[in-house]
């Protein structure tokens, strides 16, 4: 009796993870169908491409729109729709309603979703109440709400299957990311560096909402997940609780480190790699040494969050350079050897390309011209300072001090790039990337710290590169040698997620909002049309029916809207930022500038344009084809 | 409700912390306090009268290095020179660190909050005062804005005035959208207040 019982075990327990593995092979193989978009990402490798070509380099001039959808809500609208068959899921911002779309009969709503919040943890979103996108695994969309609630629906009727509480938003700690599913586990960080959370990483088991792992950014190795032996860094042991002793006292407590980003999955190695944000404050005299792992390329075991190497690219924070921006993996030839590789385009304006195997630095190079606060990062491997960037002292506003004002950083805050994601084609083998073109004046000082309040702690103010008056570029970028191959000119940053297609096209939205459609070899705009608001969503493509779709979420917002609504200077500033008038009399200053900005080669506004002038808030998801 | 200096009990108190000081700095921040409790007293009963702050806005005095209209609340003051009271210059400073992520830069608004530069114009000192301390709330079919209170953060209630006038000066056009290029010397009594009131390290 004793031995049947043990058998059944046993076997319920093989069944068990038979159904667990289940999840994950059946989004590998969702993911291989083109016609569906099963995971924000479009893959777990984060490439953003489809294999469909029904629209190429040659028709895309003629796509028109097909349909229309308002999701009801205002504010600032990153991410895009999910595709699973017939059905589209579609997700908006706080109150982060989710809708199921009939794609075969006219788009009809089958199901809404709308969650009961406390409009409280509105003002402790820092950068609008943004919703980076659902996700979907086991007849399941899984919802990361904006009061870090995780919601299991059941996919085909709405109905709330599980729900647990990730965070605390009256201590700032919020939800804006994407959930992923890797196995049978629902990966999601969290929000909040700027008001002193703790960053942290947790996997939900997919069945029932249990609790799995959960790892910290910092903190005693038992909270990080570090293996003081087996966890490098640059190819060295990361040593006993590296996450507490590169800090001062109990800080790290509240370190910040928040893990907001895009993750991204490799089966065969079964690691999981995202990236960490900035460390609590924004002033970096208040916090002394590195600050691990703030600023962090994390490589995690998906079974058991424990990480397998660690790469922090911006040691000791001075400039608010949030490291958690995607992670692409490819597989490329480099120096004639076939790489397993890991591309990331970090705030700081370095691109880096990692093996994500063993988290050998590969490649770090400026992926903008203008960035200046660092001369470039050590190569050398016997070098002490080997993986660090070089600080230029002038652009240092920890060597500048409390209450001194470092003038002309570049990038600013908002970074080269911020979370908008890049794509990766790999027929063309070139990397599609929405950046921002922008530099600061930052000033750091004292800031005390209250829970749940914002614990930000320097003044900033932004404005385009002296001499430039473009405040974004798109580009497509060598990963293997770090160049970049061609670069279009955008009026405004460009924040929306591209697409790559293996017809030949890439698309992206503007600030302005405009859907452009460009080619992937050349950069030559094909297409565009301006949608009811700025675009800072991602592109994403389906097919239906026998037609290919392209889908973008419209709605402007989040921390574009927040800085380049009014403009980022007015004429008179931008003329003493020029040197064009600086010196001279307000009103000559004014004139002066005026005509600067007139010649400035991209409309009579140029550089210092308010995108309150192109556009205003409403989230609608536009839909586009060929014409029939 | 009583709003003596010298009445240094009561919960109030407690929660705008660490004001265990000398006699004319708590003096001067406690009148401020009471000013925001009053306030807030109002708002709970009838709500924020919106009207136009037509109070002129020129200095007619200096108390410590701040100026004060003719009807005693803080203003600015801006020399022939483009030099700025203390003030202002802080305000700028404490705007773009705890203000701009919602409201924009300089005042000017956002996708996602009103333009204060507009609104101090719209609000007395007083409503000024409450709406920092105990926060907004617009939550409707249309509209999702939520301003919290930060009367328990000293990184904006220590330095209420200096955003009130900083404000001021925006709304009035008498300092542009950027940093003030010159400025006063922090007055000693601003450098104890904001001792007392931060908590000194």
């Amino acid at each position: 009796m004793r031995k049947m019982l043990f058998a059944t075990c046993l076997g319920a327990m093989a069944a068990f993870a038979a159904d667990a593995a289940y999840a994950n092979e059946e989004l590998i193989k969702m993911s291989q169908n083109p016609k569906d978009w099963v995971m924000p990402t479009g893959n777990y490798a984060n490439h953003r491409y489809s294999q469909l070509k029904q629209i190429t380099a040659d028709n895309v001039g003629k796509l028109q729109v097909a349909w229309t959808f308002s999701t009801g809500v205002l504010r600032g609208h990153e991410g895009g729709p999910l595709v699973i068959g017939d059905l589209m899921y579609v997700h908006a911002p706080f109150p982060n309603t989710v809708y199921a779309l009939d794609l075969k009969d006219e788009n009809k709503i089958v199901w809404k979703h709308e969650p009961k919040q406390d409009p409280n943890v509105i003002p402790v979103m820092c950068c609008d109440t943004v919703n980076r996108g659902v996700a979907y695994a086991d007849g399941k969309i899984f919802l990361h709400r904006a009061d870090t609630t995780l919601d299991a629906l059941d996919a085909k009727t709405g109905k709330v299957v599980w729900s647990v509480k990730n965070g605390d938003p009256s201590k700032g700690e919020t939800g804006t990311s994407s959930p992923m599913i890797f196995k049978d586990k629902v990966i999601i960080g969290i929000s909040g560096g700027e008001f002193g959370v703790r960053g942290s990483v947790t996997a939900y088991n997919i069945k029932d909402g249990k609790l799995v792992w959960r790892a910290y950014s910092m903190g005693p190795d038992s909270d990080t997940l570090l293996d003081p032996a087996k966890t490098t860094h640059l190819g060295k042991p990361v040593g006993k609780d590296s996450g507490t002793n590169t800090w001062q006292g109990e800080q790290w407590k509240i370190g910040g480190g928040p893990t907001w980003g895009w993750y991204s999955y490799d089966p065969e190695l079964n690691l999981m790699y995202y990236g960490s944000g900035n460390p609590s404050t924004w002033n970096p005299t208040q916090r002394p040494g590195d600050n691990r792992w703030s600023m962090t390329v994390f490589a995690r075991d998906v079974d058991t969050g424990m990480a397998r190497w660690v790469y922090q690219m911006t040691p000791h924070d001075e400039w608010d350079y949030d490291g958690v921006n995607e992670m692409i993996l490819s597989d490329q030839q480099v120096g004639g050897q076939a790489r397993k590789l890991l591309t990331h385009f970090d705030r700081n304006g370095l691109a880096y390309t990692l093996d994500r195997g063993t988290g050998e630095l590969l490649v770090a190079e400026k992926y903008d011209p203008k960035v200046n606060w660092t001369s470039g990062v050590d190569m050398n491997k016997s070098s002490p300072t080997y993986g660090r960037p070089k600080v230029v002292d002038q652009y240092s506003t920890e060597k500048q001090g409390e209450d001194h004002n470092v003038k002309g950083i570049c990038p600013a805050a908002l970074g080269t790039k911020d979370e908008q994601p890049a794509a990766y084609s790999p027929e063309t083998q070139l990397f599609y990337v929405p950046t921002n073109h922008v530099c600061m004046d930052y000033e750091p000082f004292k800031v005390s710290y209250t829970a749940g309040q914002p614990y930000v702690g320097a003044t900033l103010s932004m404005y385009p590169p002296s001499g430039e008056s473009n405040m974004g570029n798109f580009i497509a970028w060598d990963g293997k040698t770090g160049k970049i191959v061609w670069s279009n000119k955008e009026l405004f940053s460009v924040w929306s997620g591209a697409l790559a297609t293996a017809g030949g096209v890439v698309f992206y939205g503007t600030l302005e909002g405009y859907l452009k459609a460009v080619d992937a070899k050349t950069g030559k705009e094909l297409y565009k049309f301006k949608t009811p608001s700025g675009i800072i969503g991602n592109v994403t493509t389906y097919e239906q029916g026998g037609r290919q779709y392209v889908a973008v979420l419209s709605g402007v917002g989040g921390w574009a809207g927040i800085g380049l609504a009014a403009g980022l200077l007015a004429p008179e500033n931008a003329a003493a930022w020029q040197g064009a008038a600086g010196r001279a009399a307000a009103g000559r200053a004014l004139e002066s500038a005026e005509r600067n900005v007139d010649t400035a080669g991209l409309g009579a506004v140029g550089g210092y344009a308010a995108l309150s002038n192109y556009t205003a808030l409403g989230g609608t998801l536009t839909v586009f084809a060929l014409p029939q | 409700m009583s709003c003596d200096p010298a009445n240094r009990s009561g919960a109030w108190i407690h929660s705008t912390r660490r004001l265990v000081v000398d006699s004319n700095i708590e003096d001067m921040i406690l009148r401020t306090i009471c000013f925001v409790v009053a306030a807030m007293a109002i708002v709970a009963t009838v709500g924020i009268a919106v009207a136009e702050d037509n109070v002129d806005p020129t200095a007619v005095k200096s108390e410590d290095g701040k100026y004060l209209d003719k009807e005693g609340n803080p203003t600015f003051k801006v020399a022939p020179d483009g030099t700025v009271d203390w003030y202002t210059y802080s305000g700028y400073r404490r705007y773009h660190s705890e203000c701009h992520v919602c409201h924009g830069p300089d005042g000017e608004g956002s996708s996602y909050a009103p333009g204060l530069k507009n609104s101090v114009n719209t609000m007395s000192y007083g409503d000024f005062l409450a709406a920092v301390a105990s926060g907004r709330k617009n939550v409707s079919t249309s509209q999702r804005n939520v301003m919290p209170a930060f009367g328990d953060n000293p990184n904006v209630a220590c330095y209420m005035d200096d955003l009130y006038v900083y404000l001021r000066a925006r709304a009035n056009d008498a300092v542009g959208r950027m940093r003030p290029a010159k400025h006063e010397d922090k007055p000693p009594a601003a450098q104890q207040a904001e001792d007392s009131c931060m908590g000194k390290r």
